[in-house]
């Protein structure tokens, strides 16, 4: 038996392997990692449009008179003054705060909320939710049921308002409508994950394809190119946006990765409180900062950090930013030089290679 | 695609010698399956490598790999072209793009490597 065989797929594997991408594991899924090259694709979304199939990620609905109590308790940000049609990124959190899963959250109706979380923890997210359920509402595991798409770039808007007969300017920023694309209903969500303008479609797994190739043609005009998960990290990078396993995992709070505005400590009870409310008061010991390459080299996933001779910290994720012509990354520091600014050294194959703390993002668009 | 006087390696390194210098790159299917590059690190004139060891790295947008000494000898010449234009290794990893020339010290070992049509039926094997 082959190990791909064990590799879960999304309905459009053998469109992508029509189109010649190359396939990797991530995460026990068989995706395309990229089609024409990671440059490319990553310079269409930004500077045009470019498709993903990110059909991989999970969804997980809650339904019923206690929908959104339940929801609250599991979450850091605030879903009882959510406005229906309206999404936000949050987290889940285990009770001493670290990250179960970064997650958004769509509330459909008052007693019905849509969550798309990270495909490899899926399974973990429902069972952790059922588990904490002691409310009037059910948990249903719906990732069969949806594929997503996500169409990101400045022409991404023109491209799918050829589709579909809602009006997407009506669509605020990380709100959503539920219409058809393609003649087949849809869920748009005017959300993404590049830093630049898009949405994200949810539709049924069946009608994935058809809106895949439509959109695609639709998109033509503008130069629209499938892109793969390498553009998509590249892409989330630069726009300094955090990826599970990455800068976030079960060890780290929102508080140290820069999430604090995914927090809502004052909204009452709800997983991981407590843990939070105390690292508030000591004060974090670590935190995510970004940094820049000074010297040649990449600082990649896992590599040590010297601050001033001494093992500092390590990097979370590292790349070239095609964008900005530089290399750029996310490290752990010691709080007290997570500023911007502060020198540091990466150890890249055995040998110290000068970097600087900056600001993130590392890359904002023109609004 | 994959010229038959040059001999392979299972790591995916070529050599092509003539007379007692070794000329080595990378493969066609070694630039593919890394994708864009961005960084080749190489060693200077004058040191020695050896068989099975590594001489260098390639680095693409996603990872760093590992270049193999797929002969033993010592470095003559350096492709100093590749310092600034990495992306040649995607275009010509087999002319243009060689990486650097060796004086080989064990010409023997060359017995060792793969032809041309065994290493296609190995990375048709691989898939």
């Amino acid at each position: 038996m082959s190990a791909a065989s064990a590799l879960k797929s999304t309905p459009l594997n053998s469109i992508h392997r029509a189109l010649g991408a190359k396939m990797v594991d991530f995460g026990g899924w068989d995706m395309p990692v990229q089609y024409t090259g990671i440059i490319d694709e990553h310079h269409a979304v930004r500077r045009a449009v470019g498709l993903f199939d990110v059909s991989h990620m999970g969804e997980i609905e809650i339904h019923g008179l206690e929908a959104a109590q339940l929801t609250d308790f599991v979450t850091t940000n605030a879903v009882h003054n959510m406005k229906t049609g309206q999404a936000r990124y949050s987290g889940l959190l285990y009770p001493h705060g670290g990250f179960v899963d970064d997650i958004l959250v769509h509330k459909v109706a008052d007693d019905h909320y849509f969550l798309c979380v990270n495909a490899s923890n899926q399974e973990k997210d429902f069972e952790h939710i059922h588990s904490l359920n002691r409310f009037d509402a059910r948990v249903d595991f719906s990732s069969p049921r949806y594929a997503q798409l996500a169409i990101q770039g400045p022409k991404a808007r023109d491209t799918v308002q050829k589709l579909t007969p809602v009006s997407l300017a009506a669509i605020r920023y990380y709100w959503f409508t539920d219409g058809e694309v393609c003649g087949v209903p849809a869920r748009i969500a005017h959300t993404g994950y590049t830093g630049e303008d898009g949405f994200e479609i949810y539709a049924a797994s069946s009608h994935a394809a058809r809106i895949w190739n439509e959109v695609l043609q639709a998109g033509a005009e503008f130069g629209i190119k499938p892109c793969g998960l390498g553009a998509r990290n590249t892409l989330r990078l630069e726009a300094g946006m955090a990826l599970y396993g990455h800068e976030i995992d079960a060890s780290t709070s929102p508080l140290e990765a820069g999430l604090e505005w995914i927090v809502k400590l004052d909204k009452g009870v709800f997983v991981g409180r407590e843990a939070l409310l105390r690292q508030n008061e000591k004060g974090v010991k670590r935190k995510l900062a970004g940094f820049e390459m000074r010297g040649r080299g990449i600082g990649r996933d896992g590599y040590e950090v010297f601050v001033n001779g001494s093992p500092a910290g390590w990097v979370t994720s590292g790349s070239p930013s095609p964008t900005l012509n530089r290399n750029i990354g996310f490290c752990y520091l010691p709080a007290e030089l997570a500023q911007p600014g502060k020198a540091i050294q990466i150890m890249i194959r055995n040998q110290p290679v000068d970097a600087v703390t900056v600001e993130t993002p590392f890359y904002k668009r023109a609004k | 695609m994959y010229p038959d006087n040059f001999r392979y390696t299972r790591e995916h390194e070529w050599v092509l010698v003539e007379g007692d210098t070794g000329t080595l790159g990378i493969t066609d299917h070694a630039q593919q399956s890394l994708g864009d590059i961005v960084y080749v690190d190489l060693p200077k004139v004058g040191v020695r490598v050896e068989l099975g060891k590594s001489l260098g790295s390639v680095e693409s947008v996603k990872a760093v790999s590992d270049i193999y000494a797929p002969l033993s000898g010592e470095v003559t010449e350096i492709n100093k072209s590749l310092a600034d234009a990495p992306e040649k290794l995607n275009q010509d990893p087999h002319g243009a793009a060689w990486l650097v020339k060796i004086h080989l010290s064990a010409p023997a070992e060359i017995h060792d490597l793969m032809s041309a049509a065994d290493y296609q039926a190995y990375i048709g094997a691989e898939k």
